[in-house]
């Protein structure tokens, strides 16, 4: 798992690349809360996430939470074929609130 | 999902092999009685289990395949679909494509083409028996469920509630995958992810599973179905199932019980359809007003009866469930599953402490302590127990070993258009694992050449009396410390006179040689040798024979053939129970010892009836009778000065005996017997080695090998 962070005008972009998973659960934890640390606004690309279980998901539900309790914005982008499964799966599209680019054959539920 | 699961993964194995087992029994016993119901479901049953539990694996090759075959098994159950010999036939091939894809992913190898290519054609087939429903995915539509009032729900879906504990991740497993197969069993139309139990940043471990759902389910299957969807999880999960049609009250039930808010699950039913807003409203204030007058709330199970709230069919799932969870726990209390590498150990520490004790023994004789070597003795007789009991942990019945051949005989006889029937005897008969193992070859070669060249064509059979069916028999029982399994056919029997004259064409015999009976069988188990006319497609290529035999022998055990004319063979294989521990009786040569298994040795004798002085005779008079002598020193060409006085070791093996000139006697000894290297595996009339109490080796001879020598010593000074 790979974290790297670029600044855009006042938007911390992050682009998040590898597992979420099980396995770097334990790393991933602090480094998702660190980016919050670091500015109000952020934007976490995830579209080189290549999997995602419920312990990525619930980071990145832990993450949005404390986002917004702490009044900050954080928004999910460019969610990776991995990602919308499980969201789709979960329900979590309208949870998180960020539009979702689905693919085409993907059915027409997950966005509700 | 690339979940590496390990041991759960190994289980799922295991499990699956003799789930795989319990099939094939089951299909075949339907062979006989197609309408045996349990037969069927047993099938089902196994078929299913296999799925589900590919299913959290994410093996999903797996899954996808099993899924098509459970379809069609599901249609025989229900009657829908009649049971002829060819679905049976099928459905065995789709057995066997299941074991290959379960290989194939204990190996970690893709799929070769050809397996792909079969079992496509095996879905196809499978598509077939579904009809024109050959998709049996459920509709898309998405029906929205409606109420009706009066408080009974129309709906068809399961309403099923989920916590997860949190372990569940570090068990290794992820919730994913259980709501990834529950999609497979119908359609989910609404789930609803609840991270409530989410605590703050700071406690929040990420290794640990904080999330519930709440989702329904439009489905066809049953309330077991569905609980066994989470049986790797039941003890690690809150589960909470409510069929389709259950009343309002039920639902508030189940707020009730769930840990979140009411008004907030309340909200989370509504949005899943399975309450309207208005009947939640209602309720919610019922259940104030109630629980504000009662004071003691009711017991759950009181308040189900009372409101008639559940399903008299529920109950009764759900008794035979808590029944079936019994049954499996009293089963499980009379098996341990123990890795064979744990026994393996086990054995190997008993080994040593045989060897340890036998030194103290040594020590005490030496020292004539009296009341040491007493001690010593009660010792012994506990450490005996010990590895008669360790051994015993070993041992297995063969009957599992016998039952992998009535698929081999009906795949054959199909193979052969043959009728032949199978009968076996004697499966309770125990024996060591590792050699239970090992045997599987060498009998399915037997069986395969009896049923090939054995048994006669059905014409043949009658024209000659007997009934059109042939009959194999296998039976197992113990004899004198050892196994006998014994191969029969009812078959035409070994033609004395065709195998002699291969076996001049092949140079085995010479022209006007006499040969018993027992001694032309055992020409077949020379290799390159076939009597069958007609190579066919399973035997009669020569190669064989002389692989069962050597397989046999690599095991300690002989085989030999009983033949009789018209009436069929009997092929008797005899086996040690065990490879790891025998009683032997201890030889010493010059400064070399020697082990001979106890069980072979018939009698001892002083050497001194033939030639004094001269000491080279090959042969004694024992009591009237030639004995062939082989001497032990001359054989494994030893160096050092024999004994002025030599002792003969009268040993016997399948019916033949022979004499072991040896220099000292030194009586009973429990050899623990240590396989010999890669290197030794060319000497011959050795197979194995133990150690003495005092630390020194010795070699354990192999009896059958030294019997043929000594036949050929002897042979060539007398005719025996």
């Amino acid at each position: 798992m790979e974290l790297s962070s670029k600044h855009h005008d006042d938007r911390l972009r992050v682009h998040a690349a590898g597992e979420m998973t099980i396995y770097h659960a334990a790393d991933l934890k602090p480094a998702l809360l660190e980016i919050l640390d670091r500015s109000d606004a952020i934007e976490l690309d995830l579209s080189g996430v290549s999997e995602l279980d419920t312990s990525g998901v619930q980071l990145l539900m832990l993450m949005k939470r404390e986002a917004v309790a702490a009044g900050k914005s954080l928004a999910l982008s460019g969610h990776s074929p991995a990602v919308l499964e499980v969201f789709e799966l979960l329900g979590l599209g309208g949870w998180f609130g960020d539009p979702q680019v689905l693919p085409a054959s993907a059915k027409g539920r997950a966005a509700a | 999902m690339n979940l590496d699961l390990g041991e759960a993964l190994q289980t799922f194995f295991a499990e699956s092999r003799s789930l795989l087992q319990d099939m094939e029994e089951g299909l075949l016993r339907l062979e006989n009685t197609p309408d045996d119901a349990e037969a069927i479901n047993a099938v089902f049953r196994a078929a299913h289990t296999i799925k589900g539990s590919a299913g959290l694996f994410g093996l999903d090759d797996i899954v996808a395949f099993t899924h098509k075959a459970e379809n069609v098994l599901d249609r025989v159950r229900n009657n829908e679909l009649p049971l002829t010999e060819g679905l049976i036939g099928l459905f065995l091939a789709c057995r066997d494509h299941i074991e290959r894809l379960l290989d194939i992913t204990v190996d970690g190898t893709e799929m070769d083409t050809d397996s792909r290519r079969q079992g496509e054609t095996l879905a196809a087939q499978l598509s077939q028996c579904m009809g024109n429903d050959a998709t049996t995915l459920p509709a898309e539509t998405e029906a929205p469920v409606q109420s009706v009032g009066g408080g009974q729900m129309a709906g068809d879906t399961w309403h099923i509630s989920l916590r997860f504990g949190q372990d569940v991740l570090k068990n290794g497993m992820d919730p994913l995958s259980f709501l990834r197969y529950l999609a497979t069993l119908g359609e989910i139309c609404h789930l609803t992810t609840l991270a409530d139990a989410l605590p703050v940043a700071a406690e929040m471990d990420s290794e640990c599973c904080y999330l519930g759902f709440e989702l329904c389910l439009k489905s066809e299957v049953d309330k077991a179905r569905i609980e066994g969807v989470f049986e790797f999880v039941r003890d690690d999960c809150q589960l909470h199932i409510l069929p389709p049609g259950s009343r309002v009250a039920d639902f508030m039930q189940l707020i009730e019980t769930l840990p979140e808010n009411n008004t907030r699950l309340g909200e989370i039913l509504v949005a899943c359809g399975a309450l309207t807003q208005r009947e939640l409203d209602e309720s919610l204030s019922i259940q104030e007003c109630e629980s504000a007058r009662q004071e003691a709330p009711q017991p759950l199970g009181e308040i189900l009866v009372d409101r008639q709230m559940v399903q008299p069919e529920l109950v009764d799932a759900a008794l035979s469930k808590q029944k079936e969870a019994r049954n499996r726990q009293a089963q499980e209390a009379q098996f341990i599953r123990v890795h064979a590498d744990k026994l393996d150990s086990l054995i190997n520490l008993v080994g040593e402490l045989v060897i340890a004790g036998a030194g103290v023994g040594l020590q005490a004789a030496r020292n004539k302590d009296g009341v040491l070597m007493e001690s010593v003795s009660g010792m012994a007789r506990l450490v005996e127990e010990i590895r008669d009991g360790a051994m015993r942990l070993r041992m297995v019945e063969i009957g599992e070993t016998f039952n992998r051949f009535r698929r081999v005989v009906r795949d054959v006889s199909k193979e052969l258009g043959k009728d032949i029937e199978l009968v076996i005897s004697g499966a309770e008969a125990e024996l060591d694992k590792t050699v239970v193992e090992k045997i599987g070859d060498p009998l399915t070669h037997l069986v395969r050449n009896a049923m090939d060249h054995g048994i006669e064509s059905a014409q043949v059979r009658l024209s000659r009396g007997k009934p059109a069916q042939g009959t194999m028999r296998l039976n197992a029982f113990h004899e004198s410390g050892g196994i006998v399994i014994e191969v029969s056919d009812d078959g035409g029997g070994l033609n004395r006179e065709r195998i002699l004259a291969k076996a001049r064409d092949k140079g085995l015999i010479q022209e006007g040689d006499n040969l018993a009976d027992g001694d032309v069988w055992k020409l077949i188990f020379e290799p390159g040798f076939s009597t069958a006319e007609q190579v066919s497609n399973l035997s009669g290529r020569g190669v064989g024979m002389d692989v069962v035999r050597r397989n046999i022998e690599a095991l300690r055990g002989t085989v030999e053939i009983e033949s009789h004319e018209g009436l069929g063979s009997t092929f008797r294989i005899r086996l040690p129970l065990t490879l790891a521990i025998i009683d032997g009786f201890l030889m010493g040569v010059t400064e070399s010892h020697y082990v001979v298994p106890l069980d072979m040795v018939l009698e001892c004798v002083e050497l001194n009836t033939c030639g004094d002085g001269s000491g080279d005779c090959d042969y004694l008079n024992l009591r009237g009778e030639v004995l062939p002598l082989l001497r032990v020193k001359q054989h494994f060409n030893l160096e050092g000065r024999s004994s002025r006085r030599q002792n003969v070791v009268v040993v016997t093996a399948a019916g033949r005996k022979a004499g072991l000139v040896v220099d000292e006697l030194k009586g009973e000894f429990q050899a623990v017997i240590k396989p010999l290297g890669q290197i030794f595996a060319q000497v011959r009339g050795i197979s194995g080695s133990t150690i003495l109490g005092s630390g020194e080796v010795a070699l354990v001879l192999d009896v059958p090998t030294l019997l043929d020598e000594a036949a050929r010593v002897g042979s060539s000074g007398v005719t025996v």
